[in-house]
């Protein structure tokens, strides 16, 4: 009657193994952690020092060594949520495309006379042409100028779009380019917070990309939000630039198209420049400290890509005798005289270099620019001891919850109730051990979560219990009871979670946070405990109806 | 001996005061509703934007004192609330700080943190600062929106899959329940002014989650004695269902608050307010699935007999040939 098949029994057997070893590790998280920091260690650099070996020796490598992690809300650490200002880019695109528009229409001179860029919205490339009989020509041209788009949802569109209005061209990226180059953005925008965060050492750090243009940052142990922005936030964007005057006006009239920016090294002066960058610094492919050869100062030498390199020849073939600037974010490091042109595509910036500030602009130059701005939207710091606190007072709450619930099951249901209760123990061990295994994040909701399971996690046994008290009054016989009890109660078990789980699956979806830690958490300790209640309880109690074959049973 | 919430056999008449009960439903959640909309609910940082600060200190220091420092800052609307709880040592004083978004501000400025951390320091040079959370006006706005979303496709996915595997009228005596929960909830946190954050519409849904739990157990009951006890009254039928699952209802809420309590005592300040209006929701729920949902299925009442097509369900024309 109560038959389990061998099979069945070595799987429900294994599983709980399984999820008891990978649980288990969690029990000495600091030597796990030492043992997994030393293993990354030596991994990366290659080299094993004695610090390394001594954790490495620490924790048998046989056993499973995965964690839970512990979020941000448990361990200490700092949050950002920042904004990417995609947008920004339309406009450096827009920018690069003036010298090649112009060229084109320089073409077309006896068509549309003479031609002049506007000033126009963010994003948008405006010329002026003298003879607007010529437009349809100058639009076909500049249409030629664009590029099939290269993404999945754009085919067959142009980056392009073009079109006259009375004696204005005017120049946008088409659509399907503009999410195209919010997508680069992103990436890029991404890559370089990660690089840059990486460059501080920190264990685990969470980088991801959220929705259109948000970034979410954290990074456990570091000392506040502000810590981290200054780490993530100096931008670097190194542009070159060709130079129109000095002034010490600050507010001095300058022509459209031009700009004004302070210098860096001298007080009260200012260069004015042309808008339109020559070359960037996401053309850099390298940048160095490195000291001059005649003056031994500190300079940092860089060297752009193809594209780059021909820009910065041209310009420079062109402009023997005239200064350009360097600019580093808004401000001119040095303007110098370009004394012949620079072809090979490498150059060096001197400045008031010391030895600390050329290695440290080296760094930046390489981790590359920013794409686009970034404005934070929330930002969060959690102190360490704050982090302990709440584990001690959560490990404390499930103890006594655990505890009281087991009292309560055995009190209510006798022998069945401690089947129930070892259940549920295995049940916790379970929740670690597929924590551990998908590399959750256990947060401090999370933990309120389980500890909720706890609670919860009787409920199927509950309710097989439950129906096989009523299967006794009338079936016959005590094993009878228990197959129809577990039979019946199945349906209503099913329902149940799943329609808990549902709830699981959507915080999961749209929450973000604390309440996804949540939404783990409970969803995974519906599934366990399901199986906990349905399988191993049932293997329990079978198991011992077999030894004991009670002639009555009592529930 | 065993500990029995419920005798072995029980026949309690749950419809006896149906009509006080679904009355004094209804009556809770209008007076919610009320409280409400006149006293608002308080929003934490996560939907209005702004700043809190959490400061521990060894001395004790009088709210007047964090109030007085403050107030040359011009912040505006700033909140200072004392926490106590029982994890807590002797000799740690905590305070949560709560500033206001700042006007026109996009984003989270730190020179205002950097000024409130120094203006607090003048009361006690040793405080320290264990968390600091700011958040900005755009993303609230975005929070509140989604969290809204949350409740919604929560209910509607609940709405389905009840539907599917029961029958409408099923459907509805849960959402309706759901609906009473979550209203009854939200007055409850109006009239205490408890925090409403991000953590409480977890919670919210986590009642969701708990109640409809506790109702599709007897719906499932009822289910079953629908087919067993096809003659019967759905009234008695709905009894005889409450009955026999009244002792499971009663064990698992009872091992859930105490799992609950547990947490609620020793669990620390920082996610009271969520155990708490789960805590909440474990009662009102287990209420709501007896008392709301099931009058709710009385009410419109439920197909009984599947072999013949439907008789009299409104249409009087169903057993005409046409």
């Amino acid at each position: 009657m109560l038959q389990i098949p061998l099979w069945n029994r070595l799987f429900i057997i294994a599983v709980v193994l399984a999820g008891l070893a990978f649980a288990m590790p969690n029990l000495f998280y600091e030597r796990v952690e030492r043992y997994n920091d030393a293993l990354a260690e030596v991994e990366e650099t290659g080299v094993t020092s004695d610090a390394a070996a001594e954790a490495l020796s620490s924790w048998p490598s046989f056993l499973p060594s995965t964690l839970v992690n512990l979020g941000l809300d448990l361990r200490g650490g700092a949050h950002l949520l920042a904004e990417v200002s995609v947008a920004d880019v339309y406009e450096a695109r827009m920018d690069a495309l003036w010298p090649e528009v112009r060229d084109t229409l320089r073409d077309l001179r006896d068509t549309v006379g003479t031609i002049r860029r506007q000033d126009a919205p963010l994003g948008e490339l405006h010329v002026r042409v003298s003879q607007p009989e010529g437009l349809p020509e100058a639009v076909s041209a500049v249409r030629g100028l664009g590029q099939p788009v290269a993404s999945l949802t754009g085919v067959g569109a142009s980056t392009l779009d073009v079109r006259g209005e009375g004696d204005l061209l005017i120049v946008t990226l088409s659509e399907a380019e503009r999410e195209a180059t919010d997508d680069r953005t992103m990436q890029q925008s991404v890559e370089i917070v990660r690089r840059r965060v990486d460059e501080a050492g920190t264990r685990e750090p969470t980088i991801q990309r959220q929705g259109a243009d948000r970034i979410l940052i954290q990074v456990p142990g570091i000392g506040s939000a502000q810590e981290l922005k200054d780490l993530i936030g100096t931008t670097a964007r190194l542009t070159f630039h060709p130079v129109v005057g000095r002034t010490d006006d600050p507010q001095a009239d300058v022509a459209s198209r031009q700009m004004i920016l302070p210098s860096m090294d001298e007080e009260g002066t200012f260069y004015i420049l042309e808008q339109t960058p020559v070359v960037s610094g996401d053309d850099l492919v390298d940048s160095q400290p490195s000291f001059e050869q005649q003056s031994g100062l500190p300079v940092v030498t860089f060297r752009f890509n193809t594209t780059g390199a021909r820009a910065f020849g041209e310009y420079t073939a062109a402009n023997v005798g005239a200064p350009f600037a360097i600019v580093l974010d808004e401000e001119v490091i040095s303007a110098p005289v370009i004394r012949q042109a620079i072809t090979g595509g490498s150059g060096q910036i001197s400045g008031n270099f010391t030895v600390e500030s050329s290695t440290e602009l080296a760094v930046l130059l390489r981790a590359g620019a920013l794409p686009a701005e970034m404005t934070f939207l929330e930002e969060r710091t959690i102190g360490p001891e704050l982090g302990a606190d709440s584990i001690a007072a959560g490990e404390m709450a499930a103890l006594v919850a655990f505890a009281a619930v087991l009292v309560f099951m055995i009190a209510s249901y006798g022998l069945f109730g401690v089947f129930a209760s070892t259940a549920l123990i295995l049940n916790v061990g379970l929740i670690f051990g597929v924590l551990s295994l998908i590399g959750a994040t256990l947060t401090l909701p999370g933990i309120a979560g389980i500890v909720l399971t706890i609670g919860m996690a009787v409920d199927a046994n509950v309710l097989v219990f439950e129906r096989i008290r009523e299967e006794l009054k009338t079936a016959r016989g005590p094993a009878r009871a228990i197959e129809l009890g577990y039979e019946r109660a199945l349906s209503a078990i099913i329902d149940a979670n799943l329609t808990t789980f549902i709830i699981a699956v959507i915080l999961f979806a749209l929450g973000s946070g604390p309440v996804r830690g949540f939404s783990v958490t409970l969803g995974i300790g519906i599934m366990t405990s399901v199986f906990t209640a349905i399988y191993v309880t049932r293997l329990l109690i079978v198991t011992w109806f077999d030894r004991a074959r009670p002639k009555t049973i009592e529930v | 001996m065993r500990l029995k919430l419920v005798p072995q056999d029980t026949n309690f008449d749950f419809f006896k005061y149906a009509k006080a009960t679904f009355g004094a439903s209804v009556v809770a959640m209008i007076l919610s509703i009320g409280i409400w909309l006149s006293m608002g609910l308080n929003f934490g940082i996560d939907f209005l934007g702004g700043t809190t600060i959490r400061t521990e200190s060894a001395q004790q220091i009088d709210v007047g004192a964090y109030r007085a420092v403050l107030e040359p800052l011009g912040l505006g609307d700033v909140t200072i609330t004392e926490v106590f709880d029982p994890t807590f040592a002797a000799d740690q004083n905590v305070a949560m700080v709560r500033i206001q978004a700042q006007e026109g501000a996009e984003s989270v400025t730190p020179e205002i943190i950097l000024a409130v951390e120094e203006a607090l320091r003048g009361l006690d040079p040793e405080m320290t600062f264990p968390s600091v959370e700011s958040v900005g006006p755009k993303v609230s706005g975005e929070l509140i929106q989604t969290a809204l979303l949350a409740v919604a496709a929560a209910l509607a996915a609940l709405l389905v899959y009840i539907w599917l595997r029961f029958e409408w009228q099923f459907s509805v005596g849960a959402i309706a329940a759901l609906v009473h929960d979550i209203v009854l909830t939200i007055g409850l946190f109006s009239l205490l002014q408890i925090r409403f954050d991000l953590a409480t519409i977890a919670a919210l849904l986590t009642i969701i989650g708990y109640s409809i739990n506790d109702t599709v157990v007897i719906f499932d009951r009822l289910r079953e004695n629908l087919i067993k006890y096809k003659q019967r009254a759905l009234r008695d039928v709905m009894n005889l269902s409450a009955n026999e699952t009244l002792s499971r209802t009663l064990m698992t809420s009872g091992t859930t608050l105490i799992a609950l309590i547990a947490l609620l005592v020793l669990g620390g300040d920082v996610i009271r307010g969520f155990v708490f209006a789960i805590f909440w929701g474990v009662i009102v729920g287990t209420y709501s699935s007896i008392y709301v949902a099931k009058n709710v299925v009385l009410m419109i009442g439920v197909k009984r007999d599947w072999s013949k097509p439907s008789s009299g369900g409104g249409t009087q024309f169903a057993d005409i040939d046409a």
